[in-house]
Parts: C-alpha cells; sequence; structure tokens
C-alpha cells in the first residue's frame, strides 16, 4: 500500500504494508536510523517521536494509521545540535551509551511544550514513562531544566 | 594546557543528540544482504527425537553444528556448543537451526517450516537441585586464612545462615547484534556490538576453520553492555558469520528484546551459607562462608565470577581466621555470564548482610559493627588471600560519611518515626566497598594502542577499549593530549577494531580506561621524546603542526604502538593466595528507605555515597558512571525480578514485566561525592569507577532490612535479595503473624 508521511516537514510516499510500524518506516525505508528499537512493545521509549508535537512511539503506530500525518524525529530537531534540548544534552553531558536518548529528547520537546518550565516533578512524571539503563536520570532532569532556560518551548 | 582531570565532554555527546551515532543496526543494508535468525530449544532440557529441515530449506538458507568446522567456545573452558550437536538441548533458548533469508517475513516462515520433536526432559532449574545433583561447573575452591573452625568455636557468639541473591538481565537497551561482510579468500569483516572483539575474532575463525589473520572484529559503539556482551556477543556474531561464508554474502542479526531476555545469561544468582563467630563489641572472630553460584549450562565465565565473589567476600572488613568456598552449580538456564560487578556485588552484600545481622544480634548500631571490623591503614590490613590492601582510605570515608550526611541523628530520627507509625516504616544504614581493580586472570592485563600522528597535526589513537558509554575514549583521548602537549581536540580514538589492535583483552573490570589509557599514553610518550629529541637537534618549533612536519621532513616516525603490562599481579589458585588486584576502588554509601507496611511499597528517601576514586582524568563522565552505576544497583537490590516458571521459563522478559529503575524511584536526596586523594600507581593518578559504585546499592537493600528489623519481635529478620515490594510484603506479613502469634 502507498502512504503519505511528512517526516520533519518533509513529504515522503512510502509502499509497505498497512500493518508496517512507522518505526521500520523510518528506519528500513527511509534510512533515517536515530530512532532507536529497543523493547518493540511500547515500553521503553527508545523509539519516540513527535506526532503534531505530541510523544508517540513509533514502534506502536501502524503505517495506515500513520498516513497523512506530521511526525518529527530526531534528525528533525536539527542536524548542528543547535535545538535548546540537543544544546542542554550536550552541556549537561546526559548521554552514557547514547541509545535511549533520542527517546528521552523528543520526549523531553514535549513535555517543555506543554509546559515551559517544569518542575522536578512534572518532569519526572512525564519521563518515567521512559527507561534508560545506563541510569542518567539526574542529568536528564538537568537537562529540561537547562533546556527551558535556553528556550525549548519555543 | 592539561586536559587530563578536566570535564570534557563525551565524543560522542553531539551524535547522541542529533540521531548521527552508528550503532550495528544503524549501518544501511549492504548489497545481497541476509537476515539472520535461530530456532532455539523451547525446553530448559530436552532431547532432539527427530530433526526435519526439508520444508525449511525450500524458503531459506539452514544449517545446523554439521556445516560448522568446530563446535565448541567459551572464554575459559570451551564446552559451550554453538549449535546443539549431541541431540541434547541443556537450556531454553540454546540455538538449535541458523536460518538466512532476504526478508524477515522469510526467516520467520522458515523458522516456523522447521520441524523438531523433542522429549522433555527433567531439568535442573535452581541451586538446591543442583547441590542435590552434584551437579557443579569445575571444582571447588578455596580461600584459607587461619583456623577459622577454631575461632568461631570458641568465639563468645556465632550467627548463622543462608544469603540468597537473584540474578539480573543486563536490559542493554539495544540488544545483540553483528553484521558480517565476507571478503576475499574466505576472509570475513564483522561489524559487532560486542565489548571483546577479539573472542569474536577468535571464535569466528575457530568455529569457521580460518586463521584468525582472516577476520577482522570491528566495534564502534555498544548500546549498553554492562557485561552482557563480553562473552555472549560471540554467538549472534558467529551465526551470521556461518551463514556469510556458506553464502558469500552479507549478513545482519540483530535480536528482539523478548528473545535476547530469553536466551541470553545474567548476573549469577548466589545461595551462600555463612557462619560467624564475633566478640560482644561485634568484632569477627572467624568465618566461613560457602558460596554457591547458579552458572547455567556451560562455563561461560563463571569460575571467574565466583573468584571475585570469593576475592570480596570479606569486603572492608579484616577477618583473621576465615574459610571461604565456592562452588559453581551447572543448571539448564542460559550460560550466566559478566554483569558490572562479576560476583563482586554478590560477595560484597553477603558481607554486608551478616554485618547487619551481628548488629541486629547485639542491639548495636551497625555502623559501630563496620568500624571495629574495618581493615586498617599500617596493621589489620591484609585480606585472606594474602594481599596488602594499599593506601587504604576506608577508616576516613567511614568517618567522613556519617558526618557529611548526619548519620547518628538520622539513625535516631529512624528509631522515633517506628515507634510512632503504625503505617509505615523507615531504615537507615551505611555499607562499604572495597573493590579489587585487575582481572583476576593475570594474562588478561595487558594492553596495545596505535598513535599515529598525520601530517596535519591531527592524530589517531586505537585501543583495544570498546566504547559502550563509559567514556573511555574520551579518556584516552585526554591522556595522549597530554602526553603529546597538545588540545585534546586534536585527537580522535577510531573505531575499535582487531586490525589496528591484537590479542585485546575485554572492555570489562573496569579496566579498559586503565590498561588501554596506559598504553596509548606509552605510545603517545615514545612519540613525544623522539620530537623532543629532533628539538634538542633543530631547535625548538613554532608550533605543533610545524614540528610534526619537520618531524616528517626529518624523517622522524610519527606512528607508534604503545603497550602496557599491569605490574605487580600474582595469582595462584592452588593456595587460593597472592596479589590479584593492582589497588582496590573505595566507598561508603548511606542509604534511608520508606516503607508502606501494608503494601511493602518502598521508597527511598535518600542516599549519600562518598567515594575514593583517585584523580578523575575526566570528573564529568566519572560522576556519571558513578551515579549510572548506583541506580543499576538499586535496581538488583530492590525492582529487578527475573521469575521463572516450573519448568524454567523465563516470565519476566520484556519491559513489561521486569521492572529497571526509572527516573522516579531514584533516591529523593541523593548526594554522589568522592575525596580527594591521588591513586600513585595508575594512571593519571585515577582509579577505575566503572563497577564499584554499583555496590553502593547494596546500603538501600540493608536499609531495608534495618527497617525490618524494627518489626522483627527480636529475632534477626531475614530478607532475600532484590527487596522486592512483594518481597518486603511477605517479611512483614511472617513478621506479623508470628508477632501475633506471641502476644
Amino acid at each position: 500500500m502507498r502512504y503519505s508521511i511528512t517526516i520533519n516537514g518533509s513529504a515522503k510516499s512510502v509502499d509497505v504494508a498497512p500493518d508496517m510500524p512507522l518505526l521500520w518506516i523510518l528506519r528500513d525505508v527511509l534510512g533515517m536510523t536515530g530512532t532507536k528499537f529497543g523493547c518493540g512493545v511500547g515500553v521503553c521509549g527508545a523509539c519516540t517521536v513527535l506526532q503534531n508535537g505530541e510523544a508517540v512511539r513509533s514502534c506502536q503506530i501502524a503505517a495506515s494509521d500513520a498516513n497523512g500525518k506530521r511526525f518529527t524525529t530526531i534528525e528533525g530537531l536539527s542536524r548542528d545540535a543547535s535545538h535548546p534540548c540537543q544544546r542542554a544534552w550536550i552541556a549537561e553531558d546526559v548521554a552514557q551509551c547514547g541509545y535511549c536518548q533520542a527517546g528521552m529528547i523528543m520526549t523531553a520537546c514535549a513535555l517543555l511544550r506543554d509546559k515551559p518550565n517544569p518542575s522536578d516533578a512534572d518532569i519526572d512524571a512525564v519521563m518515567s514513562d521512559l527507561v534508560c539503563r545506563c541510569g542518567t536520570y539526574p542529568r536528564i532532569r538537568k537537562a529540561i531544566h537547562l533546556a527551558a532556560k535556553l528556550g525549548a518551548q519555543k | 594546557m592539561s586536559a587530563v582531570g578536566k570535564d570534557v565532554p563525551h565524543d560522542s555527546a553531539r551524535g547522541h543528540v542529533t540521531g548521527e551515532s552508528i550503532y550495528v543496526d544503524d549501518v544501511p543494508p549492504l548489497f545481497g544482504e541476509l537476515v539472520v535468525d535461530f530456532v532455539w530449544s523451547p525446553y530448559s532440557k530436552a532431547r532432539i527425537v527427530s530433526l526435519d529441515l526439508s520444508e525449511a530449506r525450500k524458503l531459506a538458507y539452514v544449517y545446523t553444528h554439521e556445516d560448522l568446522h568446530h563446535n565448541r567456545l567459551g572464554p575459559i573452558v570451551a564446552d559451550e556448543p554453538l549449535l546443539v550437536d549431541d541431540g541434547l538441548c541443556t537450556f531454553r533458548g540454546q540455538p538449535i537451526v541458523v536460518v538466512a533469508a532476504e526478508t524477515r517475513a522469510a526467516v520467520d516462515a522458515a523458522k516456523r517450516a522447521v520441524r523438531i520433536e523433542f522429549e522433555e526432559l527433567k531439568p535442573i532449574l535452581t541451586i538446591d537441585d543442583a547441590i542435590a545433583a552434584q551437579s557443579f561447573i569445575g571444582e571447588t575452591r578455596y580461600i584459607r586464612r587461619g583456623d577459622a573452625e577454631a575461632a568461631i568455636a570458641s568465639a563468645e557468639h556465632v550467627i548463622e545462615g543462608v544469603f540468597f541473591n537473584q540474578g539480573q538481565d543486563h536490559f542493554y537497551l539495544e540488544s545483540q547484534a553483528a553484521i558480517v561482510q565476507p571478503g576475499e579468500n574466505g576472509a570475513m569483516h564483522v561489524l559487532s556490538s560486542t565489548q571483546h572483539p577479539t573472542e569474536v575474532q577468535e571464535v569466528i575463525a575457530h568455529l569457521l576453520g580460518l586463521q584468525m589473520n582472516q577476520v577482522v572484529v570491528t566495534t564502534k559503539r555498544m548500546g549498553g553492555a554492562f557485561g552482557g556482551k563480553e562473552a555472549q556477543a560471540t554467538h549472534p556474531a558467529t551465526m551470521a558469520a556461518l551463514v556469510s561464508q556458506k553464502t558469500k554474502r552479507p549478513t545482519r542479526i540483530v535480536y528482539d528484546k523478548d528473545t535476547d531476555m530469553h536466551v541470553t545469561g545474567k548476573r549469577h544468582a548466589f545461595q551462600n551459607r555463612y557462619r560467624v563467630g564475633f566478640t560482644r563489641s561485634g568484632e569477627i572472630v572467624g568465618m566461613k562462608v560457602e558460596f554457591f553460584s547458579d552458572g547455567g549450562a556451560y562455563a561461560d565465565l563463571s569460575p571467574a565470577v565466583m573468584a571475585r565473589a570469593m576475592t570480596h567476600a570479606e569486603n572492608s572488613y579484616y577477618i583473621a581466621n576465615m574459610d571461604i568456598r565456592g562452588t559453581v552449580c551447572r543448571t539448564n538456564t542460559p550460560p550466566n555470564t559478566a554483569f558490572r560487578g562479576f560476583g563482586g556485588p554478590q560477595g560484597v552484600a553477603t558481607m554486608e548482610n551478616v554485618v547487619e545481622e551481628i548488629a541486629a544480634f547485639l542491639k548495636k548500631d551497625a555502623l559501630d559493627v563496620r568500624r571495629v571490623n574495618c581493615y586498617g591503614v599500617e596493621t589489620r590490613n591484609t585480606t585472606p588471600y594474602g594481599e596488602v590492601v594499599p593506601n587504604n582510605t576506608l577508616p576516613r570515608l567511614l568517618t567522613e560519611l556519617p558526618e557529611r550526611c548526619d548519620y547518628r541523628a538520622r539513625v535516631d530520627a529512624v528509631r522515633a518515626f517506628n515507634a510512632s507509625s503504625q503505617t509505615q516504616l523507615k531504615g537507615i544504614a551505611l555499607s562499604t566497598v572495597k573493590f579489587g581493580i585487575s582481572f583476576n586472570t593475570k594474562f588478561l592485563n595487558q594492553a596495545n594502542a596505535l598513535v599515529n600522528i598525520y601530517l596535519d597535526g591531527s592524530v589517531q589513537v586505537s585501543t583495544g577499549a570498546t566504547e559502550m558509554g563509559q567514556g573511555v575514549n574520551t579518556k584516552i583521548a585526554q591522556l595522549v593530549a597530554d602526553e603529546l602537549h597538545i588540545p585534546y581536540e586534536r585527537v580522535t580514538v577510531m573505531i575499535t577494531s582487531t586490525e589496528k589492535n591484537n590479542n585485546t583483552s575485554a572492555s570489562a573490570a573496569s579496566s579498559a580506561a586503565d590498561l588501554n589509557g596506559s598504553a596509548a599514553a606509552d605510545g603517545a610518550r615514545r612519540i613525544r621524546e623522539r620530537l623532543d629529541e629532533l628539538e634538542s637537534r633543530i631547535g625548538k618549533q613554532e608550533t605543533w603542526e610545524k614540528l610534526v612536519k619537520a618531524a616528517y621532513h626529518e624523517r622522524v616516525s610519527l606512528g607508534e604502538r604503545g603497550f602496557y603490562a599491569t605490574p605487580r599481579l600474582d595469582w595462584d589458585w592452588t593456595s587460593g593466595q597472592g596479589t590479584p588486584f593492582l589497588y582496590y576502588t573505595m566507598g561508603t554509601a548511606c542509604s534511608e528507605v520508606l516503607i508502606d507496611r501494608f503494601t511493602g511499597d518502598l521508597k527511598v528517601l535518600r542516599s549519600d555515597v562518598l567515594m575514593d576514586i583517585g584523580k578523575p582524568i575526566n570528573p564529568g563522565i566519572d560522576r556519571g558512571q558513578l551515579v549510572g552505576a548506583f541506580i543499576q544497583g538499586m535496581g538488583w537490590v530492590t525492582t529487578e525480578d527475573l521469575r521463572y516458571d516450573e519448568k524454567g521459563v523465563l516470565l519476566s522478559h520484556s519491559p513489561t514485566t521486569y521492572k529497571i529503575p526509572n527516573i522516579n524511584d531514584l533516591p529523593e536526596v541523593f548526594n554522589m561525592d568522592w575525596i580527594d586523594v591521588e591513586n600513585p600507581i595508575n594512571v593519571g593518578g585515577s582509579k577505575a569507577v566503572g563497577e564499584p559504585p554499583l555496590l553502593m546499592a547494596i546500603s538501600i537493600w540493608c536499609a531495608v532490612k534495618n527497617a525490618l528489623q524494627f518489626v522483627a519481635n527480636g529475632d534477626i529478620a531475614r530478607l532475600k535479595l532484590p527487596a522486592t515490594n512483594e518481597e518486603i510484603l511477605m517479611r512483614l506479613t511472617e513478621y506479623a503473624k508470628r508477632g501475633a502469634a506471641v502476644a
């Protein structure tokens, strides 16, 4: 089936099975590998992307449901690491192995859109839906506070 | 201009936040690439009655052990078949048939078409069952000093018991993965998510009938590893390499998370019997501890894990008479393997449990018991295996941390709280760690490094270290930059490759930066010496770039191979004596917990950690390691519950049922710090930090035990590890019932 999906502002036409997850479309069809495959059951959060600014799990969205919708991936924040969340993440040296961090950053973007100056509790309530095995959580908190100062909500 | 000691950002920091960092499965498909997967034993133990591959072969490439030149692998003893070859499946998840095709759908169809008839056999699934059946891997080993039996027999007080700890899944977010590209004349190029490229190289060569010089294994980075990719990344890479050898096509294997959790080994569960004799002041006069670990079906790294448990059995405490025995049980579970700490956590948790019990028995504060027994600086500082603890900062840590975190006042506050609350219970504990640095196996403590300086003055460094997030490459770049007297931005650490560095050791035992950093510094130092000599002849050059150009024109070599072999080490298992470690990383941690008396719900209120990690090469990276390891240890001691059914089927095989810590689980107050002490014997004055802070989370488990002590009706509270909410609730219920019966 042919589907039209807008990724990072660019309309993409893909010919895939209706039940192919958006994650596979991104990684295997479009070659956009910044979004990661973690658990495959929508729990770990590594595959999180934005759909109209909301954080969603790309491993749980079928091609037929993604059709006609707009998504932003980690590649869409900026290629030169200039987005406030990216800058904050580098400044706080958050990432260790890095594998979960695209999902963390995209979720942080969605949080900061809703709550431009989140408290620790606001951050925990949202970020507790994702896991980081390296245990970078305290720095994730700090980076989100810093990103808020850098104007990530805009 | 020194880079060492500075918070240089992780060399992948930018790639990680733009999505540019390449992990194995991010490499675009190669022309003609095949997807590789395998059919594994669905039973913990079973005999293969018949195997019919005729239908599967119509759909895909299908291979068995008959397609291998050799079929035994293992990092210590080669006892494990890659593919079942004697008709007997000995663990659930054991590979039997390798399947490959152009698409995932075709692979899945072919796997379904593999017809295997099994005769299910009764497996050994627990340590108790293994002991009853005398099913062991290797011999029981001993470390002994003095006469433990006699000392215990004549001691004022004696406690005995059994300590049980569960295993732990690595839960790296990037599951096992490898890509293989066949080359000319049978050669192979492998990209593997492995901590140990040399082992992957050696096993592929051996099993496929190649020379090691025909196999190049590279590792760019891993999306987490934690020990799980030390020995067990080899299996998927070798299966893919087999298909590449047979088909002459590139291959890719990537486990999904559920498969990964089902088929790979974990941290070892231990069940340890202990008897300890002590005085009324809490001084331990003799102790006997018998370790039994669940090794799984094959040796893997289990004997070495047991060795580390045994050399950490006394932890931070001087015990004049000690008898330590270690036996690895052979069971029908996936071979258990390295996991951050490598037996150290199991040994230390056993000892910290004993200290808590002595304190409970004597109705003393556990910190006082720890102080009475703590290793001394000048005396009482020799371990049961004969190594003198150098530069011992434990007494200082045990003085400073209680002051910093207001320990005494908080102990009183906890007591007052528990006396007044009917609904909640608090506990507090301050635990210690003394973690030996070096591989227990002497020959592994070596490393080589390649340093190349290019015409523009930029530098490439290659080592055997593999990057799994721990920042080893960043530290190596800092060390090399300082040796060459140049900014660290001019130094790039390259992809790890067996082509650049031969016969490397795994990035493991917290030692990757120590070993590879020392080797890289050695290479850089020798180049710098040549450059200094050149300048003494032709005069000082204005810039580094001019110096490099001048060296090239003067035909001075701008490349070097560095080497490092850890000094001093020796170890002898026949006597159980020696100097297995170059130094120790030490620490103390105090944790306070809050428990709901009706649900067992556990909350960590506060953790304070104070460590001796020497002078960090990169304080920011080390802080990340300290915090992250503590959180991972917290998972092991509290929420991570590997559950199996009666047939050995892992029930908690995904994040839906296996709970690793998330941001909500952080201690409400969390202070992480270290004392300012240089480690004179290691590169840059630093100490290894990868594993030791994981053991600091044992303070949380001890705090739970301390809380339960308040309701144990005068008995010594017993507690399994992990202290899940369920485990806590069961203990609370048990003590409530017993209390009611007494009343």
